[in-house]
């Protein structure tokens, strides 16, 4: 066990795989020679070779389908956007035909899709998105957003390990920003479990990925006035864990849903309007939503911080509904 | 490096010399005439009210088809694509399971989940096509990504249309299989029109093999309705990629001799064209060739449209038997299970 960086422990899961099993391979744009955008492939080339951690041309969609072709000839791929965002370049390679060629054909495709995604520090429009709902709308496909060091890793190595394809959005503002502490030995965290970041009796708040610091800030600040608040980190959203969520719900009578994509549709409608039908009758109050506006992300930064949800704005809706 | 326009294949001496026998040209034969007879058996279907949705056929296709599917190896893969009824026969998947699909039964390869010819059989190489053309083409490079990665003497085949050569995924999928050298053999059946949209509408050149040399690898174009210059050109290609020599874009040219699909007439084909081509039918070309090259007896001819015959009647019958798919297994496989990446289905 050590303390390791958000982007280590991605990195140290990788590495383990790739070490374990000759399956395992690397492609994207930048992920050998140079060790990747963010690095977390630094030095992967040099240990594995040309022929498993792959530059690949700027091609989103060669390296979705190059990923998915390779998985039906027996290979567990793990590719990278650069940037999640890029992604949008690689949709049809998803949703076409990765998402759907076991339900029609039965062929499995065990591939990986590592996004780095989330804003904060000035990307704009094209490098701070937070795609996962658009994904989770789509079946046949899973959703993996890891808050911590230790979840980033483990959720890392099930989703080289699982059979379908896998978007494992890792939070670039956590990359170097958060430490923990990070088994050394080889462990599957696994998916649809939801973690209790802090306990708490009164409000829940369900959210996942950067979120979930800012939802504990803003927990804290509300503890000074007696305000019991537990932060309910999903890990993943397909599959989700609508035990954990509608348990607390109803332990607590009051939820507020907090994401950093956008309002309209996102993930955090799904779980409202699953707690409104499944736990109506133990609310105290209107499940709350907290997201960013139905805008692109702007690239200034006080455009940026009104854009993306701070931990003042979660007190208050906190405040709103201890209220209520 | 200028394309290379294939000069069709004379005599049975020139045959044999790249590796056919008797006995290989009549199974080609067959499998043209068992491809055709599926795709003529299915409009009967479809009239019947039998097949649900639309339905697709592949006429004028089957020298192309037959000729590439006869040059892959045992343990080469590919992506076919709605026209490659041939290519599905000389693989191997039982017609029989093809009017399954067609009508939505349970023994479809897709068990009732798509129609038409979007199917496939993993044991036998070939990945289920989507609509959204040419998608599975970059597919295929993964797969010949696979095979260098691993250093198998394997080549996957990547099938695309004149029209959906202008898709972005096309160009993708070619200029990485280009840069990295990776045994892939590429096919563009150019059959002149997607859907109504005439060649010269999708692309300014003359022939969509030249792009290949902006990929840096051979381009070739063959027409279409020689099964044996095609068999050539495709055994070269096969060859080439699986020495390590790299890609090939290989371009067919035939005619799409019915409309996109079964709802159309294509009455914006030129008649002239179209009378034009049915003279060039590669069924009947190379029928005339078995007959005038290679010995055919008439006899022999009667044997094998007998055994296609049977074969499609057995075919159709063993079809209709399948049951309609269970609305509980509605929601089955949308996820795979781990247990199933325990035993491989792909070869």
């Amino acid at each position: 066990m050590a303390e390791k960086t958000y982007l280590q422990a991605i990195s140290d899961g990788l590495r383990q795989e790739l070490r374990l099993d000759p399956r395992v391979f690397v492609l994207g744009e930048d992920v050998g020679l140079y060790g990747g955008a963010f690095k977390v492939t630094d030095g992967f080339q040099e240990e594995f070779g040309p022929w498993r951690v792959i530059d690949m041309p700027l091609s989103e969609t060669a390296i979705v389908a190059g990923a998915t072709g390779a998985a039906l000839m027996g290979m567990r791929p793990v590719a990278e956007m650069q940037f999640a965002d890029f992604v949008s370049c690689a949709w049809d390679h998803l949703v076409t035909v990765a998402a759907k060629q076991h339900y029609r054909a039965g062929t499995p495709i065990p591939i990986v899709l590592r996004l780095p995604s989330g804003g904060g520090f000035s990307g704009g429009p094209f490098h701070s998105q937070n795609p996962e709902s658009l994904f989770a709308h789509i079946p046949g496909l899973k959703v993996v957003c890891p808050a911590t060091p230790e979840d980033a890793k483990g959720l890392l190595v099930s989703a080289i390990a699982d059979a379908n394809p896998v978007l494992f959005f890792e939070h670039k503002h956590l990359y170097r920003r958060i430490k923990g502490e990070v088994p050394d030995e080889r462990y599957l965290t696994p998916f649809g479990k939801a973690r209790v970041h802090r306990p708490g009796d009164d409000i829940v708040v369900v959210t996942w990925g950067a979120m979930v610091y800012t939802a504990d800030e803003a927990a804290e600040q509300v503890a000074a006035d007696d305000i019991s608040v537990e932060v309910l980190d999903l890990r993943t959203l397909i599959p989700w864990d609508r035990e954990a969520v509608l348990e607390s719900a109803r332990r607590t009578s009051k939820v507020l849903v907090l994401h950093e994509d956008t309002r309209t549709g996102g993930f955090g409608a799904e779980i409202a309007a699953t707690i409104a039908e499944e736990a109506f009758e133990h609310l105290d109050g209107p499940v709350k939503r907290i997201a960013a506006p139905d805008a692109p992300v702007p690239f200034s930064p006080p455009l940026e911080k009104a854009y993306i949800p701070q931990v003042d704005d979660v007190v208050a809706g906190l405040r709103e509904l201890a209220a209520y | 490096m200028a394309v290379r326009e294939a000069e069709p294949l004379g005599s049975l001496e020139e045959v044999h010399e790249v590796g056919l026998d008797r006995e290989d040209l009549f199974g080609m034969y067959r499998n043209m005439l068992t491809a055709r007879g599926i795709e003529e058996r299915g409009h009967i279907l479809y009239k019947q009210g039998k097949i649900p949705g639309s339905f697709y056929t592949g006429r004028g296709n089957e020298a192309s088809a037959v000729g590439v599917a006869s040059a892959m190896g045992a343990d080469d893969v590919g992506c076919p694509l709605q026209r490659d009824m041939g290519v599905h026969i000389t693989r191997g998947v039982e017609p029989w399971r093809i009017f399954a699909q067609y009508m939505g039964r349970a023994d479809g390869p897709t068990r009732g989940r798509d129609g038409n010819v979007h199917l496939g059989d993993a044991r036998l190489g070939l990945h289920a096509m989507v609509s959204h053309l040419p998608a599975m083409l970059p597919v295929a490079v993964g797969m010949g990504l696979a095979f260098r990665i691993r250093e198998e003497r394997r080549v996957a085949v990547a099938w695309c249309g004149e029209g959906a050569a202008a898709r972005g995924d096309a160009h993708e999928g070619m200029n990485l299989a280009g840069v990295r050298r990776l045994p892939v053999v590429f096919v563009i059946d150019n059959n002149q029109w997607a859907y109504s949209t005439p060649a010269h509408l999708g692309h300014a050149i003359e022939h969509l093999a030249d792009r290949a040399a902006g990929y840096g690898f051979e381009g070739v174009v063959v027409d279409g309705t020689d099964v044996l210059a095609v068999y050539r050109e495709a055994k070269r290609a096969v060859d080439k990629a699986r020495e390590g020599g790299g890609p090939t874009l290989l371009e067919s040219v035939t005619l799409r001799m019915e409309g996109h699909a079964v709802h159309d007439d294509a009455s914006y084909v030129p008649r002239e064209m179209f009378e034009e081509w049915v003279r060039r039918d590669p069924i009947e070309r190379f029928r005339n060739w078995l007959l005038e090259h290679a010995g055919m007896t008439l006899a022999e001819e009667d044997e094998i449209r007998a055994g296609v015959k049977k074969l499609l009647n057995d075919s159709l019958q063993r079809a209709e038997e399948s049951p309609l798919p269970d609305p509980a297994l509605l929601l089955d496989g949308v996820y795979a299970s781990q247990d199933e990446l325990e035993t491989p289905h792909h070869k």
